[in-house]
């Protein structure tokens, strides 16, 4: 349906507003929530591609999330790798073990297939949080800086943290939209979301179906990763909450919001999910009532989510 | 000897805990084919007002009967204000409705009421009943009964009652149900009804051993959703079975191997019967429809 | 929608920079775990500085200055709490925060606060807040390191060696867990036993009847906060348990009691403050001035008990104004660090505090009273 063209579109008005918006920013507590809402969407960019294109779900993917924190935590500190290379190592584990767990998992559907993701999320921040002595145990640890900034200072570019934080993230992002876009129109990503009308269907026109099932497992378990390891090096600090269930729960919620087929929509939801606590500090009491009003209601008037539901409505309106 | 009875003890309670929230979770699946996560928000619901109308000086029978009203009506409107506006829509939208709307009761509880413990006497005191060297307090035995009446409600309720037989009919296919006289938007709202007031019954039980606050319906619900999976989603067997094999893994776990891995134990064991039996001890097979 | 919203920020942003220009203020910033699993600590701590903010611009504020006090809820998450630093820091432009209710939000914090130069007070127990020192970064609570060594110092003298653990995994009972291992040797306590539960659990039996099953066992320790506490106390009495049991501070309220039961905590031991003992301390005593009216003042306000956290909240504020009003520059953050650190003598609910360049806690084990569970209240041991 929107070939090209809809591609470029995506990537053009998502580099438009990383590039412009600090000309309004009026302090570097800006910069900060750009950065985050950057790393939310590239989590939720994974789960676009396992959630919208191939239709499978998973309440466990701060799991992988967790996994690339804490190889950027412990990687540069164990085996003296540098943080940048644990980020890829992270990235690897978690393709690894997306692999393995994928292969029997995704033979489960709804939510059986919700109940085993969440019981390996559950896992991994299990393991965080009782391993005390490696993981700092329920209090954290310290995670290295990669010294980046430093290096960009002695070239004369001197940032703030927050700039600098906002700039890289902005730019994974964009990348990771790029690829996922990518995906999209490509033979195998046309495959994954054949699985998504009809698993019988799709295998009965020649789709490998459990093949397509795990690639796009390991693909959303490698964007969480690395967005997780994002985070624990622009934190310089990580909790197991990470790999929490309810960080699980926010990203498949940041995804549906937003719109759960589309890579601009995954953003969008990340950035409302990511401000919506910003702007009720005003009636912080309210704020989870708030939240819990505003997915209820999106979903029942939207259930398409935000942004495809709003392009059918203007495109609806032009015929 | 007495050490295993003991776990078994401790196995049970919290079992028959996992097992009154995991059967509450059954009827709302077998109209609609929803996993209501706000399940363990009924069940918080149910012991807060009960604290609540205790401490304003309500008698604990009566405050039980309010609580456990109180939450059905919640439960009745749940279904009018926010599944049955989003009927049809795919699963993942379900459980993000269901998943903001225990977040929005959380949010108005701790509002209505506090954030503070809550705590209301035991129905049978708390003196412990001695067998073979073990222990179990009465309201264990309120709880491990209270799980298998409303097993033995359930059952009874889905074979042998005409409106039990409609539910079933209502989830399998609901046009078919509507040709055939049922009143479908009527059996829905049954269900959330019941559902809620079975939640909040099982909070009503739980109370005096767990202690309650706004926020513990999380971990309830994450705990009765693995017992209903592990059983099975939908058969009542399955919800009792599964949840009181979660407890009982746990507590033997906890005794004789970790208690640090315990939950992890039982989550290996969930995954690994699924991966043998993708539908859950007692669930029913079924095929794609094309 | 995106830059709607923007705009939306940018103009609550510009209308709270105008409403602070308009008038000479002391900005002061607090991040607190108000909601989430923390807020068995963030809930009274917010309150109690809403509370103490109040009362003092009613008298007038500090030096003339009224404090308009920023308050944001981190639920408890580093993430946010990091992001409530920043926005305290770079966009509220406070002189000063107080907040950090669990180690996990106070490190996020303190990174930020020592980046930017602001003096930050943490109200949570780790010793690696304070321990090496950090220039901008001070804290009110006891470690939990000093929890156990009271604890432990208590065992001493009851004859007790071997000790059975049973902790909360949460952040709270992992850390003193940890702490309570590591010092328990140098008081001649072995831990025998070292059991687990998780923050939700509802029956502690199997690991208490291991711990039973355990030779020699002479006590059971109980670091936690919560429900899970209160649940030990219940099963240990049921199991007929009979040693005798201690629990942490973290439990030290007179909610604690009735939850557990008046039964089954009887005679329990635990290290707390003067507030929970405000109605038998002596009038000659040191604390009971600031104890009896925060106590008061509190109960008051919000028709609740008070608890230590809040205790741990009321001081950091107390400190931190006690500091802005001796500091050279009310408005510089710099100024009033200098001024917290010379700190001297500062008697507050938790105990009496004293701050050197080495030193970002200066409290010592004598701010810790024994306390048992007699007839229903708590009884300060002899």
């Amino acid at each position: 349906m929107m070939a090209g063209r809809g591609k470029w579109i995506s990537l053009a008005v998502l580099a438009l507003l990383i590039g412009l918006l600090p000309l309004v920013f009026p302090s570097g507590y800006y910069f900060r929530v750009g950065a985050l809402i950057f790393v939310n969407a590239l989590s939720v960019i994974g789960l676009v591609i396992l959630i919208g294109y191939a239709g499978q779900i998973s309440l466990g993917h701060a799991g992988f999330a967790g996994i690339g924190a804490y190889a950027c935590a412990l990687a540069p500190e164990h085996l003296g790798l540098h943080p940048l290379l644990s980020l890829v190592l992270g990235a690897g584990i978690s393709a690894a073990m997306a692999a393995l767990i994928g292969k029997p998992i995704l033979r489960l559907k709804g939510y059986y297939l919700a109940v085993a993701t969440l019981g390996f999320g559950i896992l991994v921040s299990m393991i965080l949080t009782n391993e005390r002595a490696l993981t700092g145990g329920p209090d954290g640890m310290n995670v290295a800086d990669p010294g980046l900034r430093s290096l960009l200072r002695d070239m004369g570019w001197r940032l703030s943290g927050g700039e600098f934080w906002y700039g890289i993230s902005g730019l994974v992002l964009l990348v990771g939209a790029w690829l996922a876009l990518n995906l999209f129109d490509s033979p195998s990503g046309r495959a994954m979301r054949a699985l998504h009308g009809s698993e019988v269907a799709a295998a009965t026109v020649g789709v490998d179906v459990a093949r397509q099932k795990l690639r796009a497992f390991v693909i959303s378990a490698v964007y969480a990763s690395v967005a997780g390891s994002l985070l624990a090096l622009q934190n310089g600090y990580i909790t197991p909450d990470v790999a929490g269930f309810l960080h699980s729960v926010e990203m498949v919620t940041m995804a549906v919001l937003g719109g759960v087929g589309s890579v601009l929509g995954a953003t969008l939801g990340a950035a409302i999910l990511t401000l919506l606590p910003q702007v009720l500090t005003v009636f912080a009491e309210y704020e989870q009532l708030v939240l819990g009003l505003v997915m209820v209601l999106v979903m029942i008037f939207l259930p398409q989510g935000l942004l495809p539901s709003i392009a059918r409505r203007l495109k609806g309106r032009d015929a | 000897m007495d050490a295993l009875l003991q776990f078994l003890f401790s196995g049970l309670t919290v079992g028959a805990v996992y097992a009154l929230v995991a059967l509450g979770f059954t009827i709302i699946y077998n109209a609609s084919d929803v996993v209501n996560f706000a399940q363990g928000e009924f069940v918080m619901l149910g012991g807060m007002i009960t604290v609540f109308a205790f401490d304003a000086g309500v008698p604990l029978p009566l405050a039980a009967v309010v609580a456990i009203l109180v939450t059905a009506a919640i439960g009745v409107a749940l279904n009018k204000l926010a599944i049955e506006p989003a009927r049809g829509a795919p699963v993942v939208s379900l459980i993000i409705i269901t998943i903001g709307a225990s977040i929005l009761i959380r949010g108005a509880t701790q509002l209505v009421f506090d954030k503070q413990l809550h705590r209301f006497p035991a129905f049978s005191g708390d003196d412990p009943i001695r067998v073979l060297g073990a222990t179990i307090l009465p309201q264990s035995l309120w709880v491990i009964g209270g799980a298998l009446a409303v097993f033995v409600g359930l059952w009874v309720f889905f074979t042998r009652t005409l409106t039990g037989k409609a539910v079933l009919a209502t989830a399998n296919n609901r046009i078919a149900a509507q040709l055939v006289g049922i009143n479908t938007g009527w059996i829905m709202t049954l269900s959330f009804g019941l559902s809620a007031a079975i939640g909040a019954f099982a909070g009503v039980l739980v109370t005096p051993i767990t202690l309650v606050s706004y926020d513990v319906g999380v971990a309830l619900a994450l705990k009765g959703f693995a017992a209903a999976m592990l059983g099975g989603m939908g058969n009542p067997k399955g919800a009792l079975v599964g949840g009181l094999l979660l407890g009982c893994l746990e507590a033997m776990t906890a005794g004789y191997v970790s208690s640090q891995y315990k939950e992890a134990v039982a989550f290996i064991v969930i995954l690994a019967v699924l991966f043998v039996m993708p539908r859950g001890l007692f669930g029913a097979k079924t095929t794609e429809r094309v | 929608m995106l830059t709607k919203t923007t705009t939306a920020l940018v103009t609550l942003a510009a209308l709270g920079a105008l409403s602070g220009a308009a008038q000479a203020e002391i900005r002061l910033g607090v991040s607190v775990s108000a909601t989430g699993p923390a807020a068995f600590l963030g809930d009274p701590e917010a309150k109690t500085i809403e509370m103490l903010v109040e009362q003092l611009n009613e008298k007038g504020g500090i030096n003339g200055e009224k404090v308009a006090l920023t308050l944001y809820d981190d639920g408890g998450d580093p993430n946010k709490a990091r992001t409530f630093a920043t926005r305290l820091i770079e966009d509220d432009e406070v002189v000063a925060i107080i907040g950090g209710s669990t180690t996990g939000t106070t490190m996020s914090i303190l990174s930020v606060a020592e980046g930017e130069g602001i003096p930050f007070i943490s109200l949570a127990g780790a010793i690696s807040i304070i321990d090496p020192v950090r220039e901008y970064v001070f804290k009110t609570p006891h470690t939990d390191r000093m929890a156990c060594e009271k604890i432990f110092t208590d065992m001493q003298a009851q004859g007790i060696s071997k000790v059975g653990m049973i902790s909360g995994t949460d952040g709270f009972g992992a850390s003193m867990q940890a702490q309570c291992k590591e010092v328990a040797g140098d008081y001649g306590v072995e831990i025998v036993a070292d059991e687990t539960y998780g923050p939700q659990d509802a029956d502690m039996t199997p690991q208490l009847t291991r711990i039973r099953n355990t030779d020699g066992v002479q006590a059971v320790l109980n670091p936690g906060f919560g429900q899970g506490p209160a649940i030990v106390t219940r099963n240990v009495a049921q199991l007929g348990f009979d040693v005798p049991l201690y629990q942490s501070h973290g439990v030290a309220s007179n909610a604690f009691i009735e939850l557990a039961g008046a039964d089954s905590a009887e005679g329990l031991r635990l290290p707390g403050t003067a507030l929970l003992i405000a109605d038998s301390l002596s009038e000659d005593d040191p604390q009971y001035e600031v104890v009896t009216s925060y106590t008061k003042a509190f109960k008051a306000a919000y028709n609740q008990e008070v608890s230590t956290f809040g205790g741990y909240a009321h001081d950091a504020f107390a400190l931190m104004a006690d500091a802005i009003s001796r500091a050279d520059d009310a408005e510089d953050p710099e100024a009033i660090r200098d001024a917290l650190e010379k700190t001297s003598g500062f008697v507050g609910t938790t105990g009496t505090y004293s701050f050197s360049p080495e030193d970002h806690l200066g409290l010592d084990l004598s701010a810790f009273r024994m306390l048992e569970v007699k007839d229903g209240g708590w009884q300060p041991v002899e």
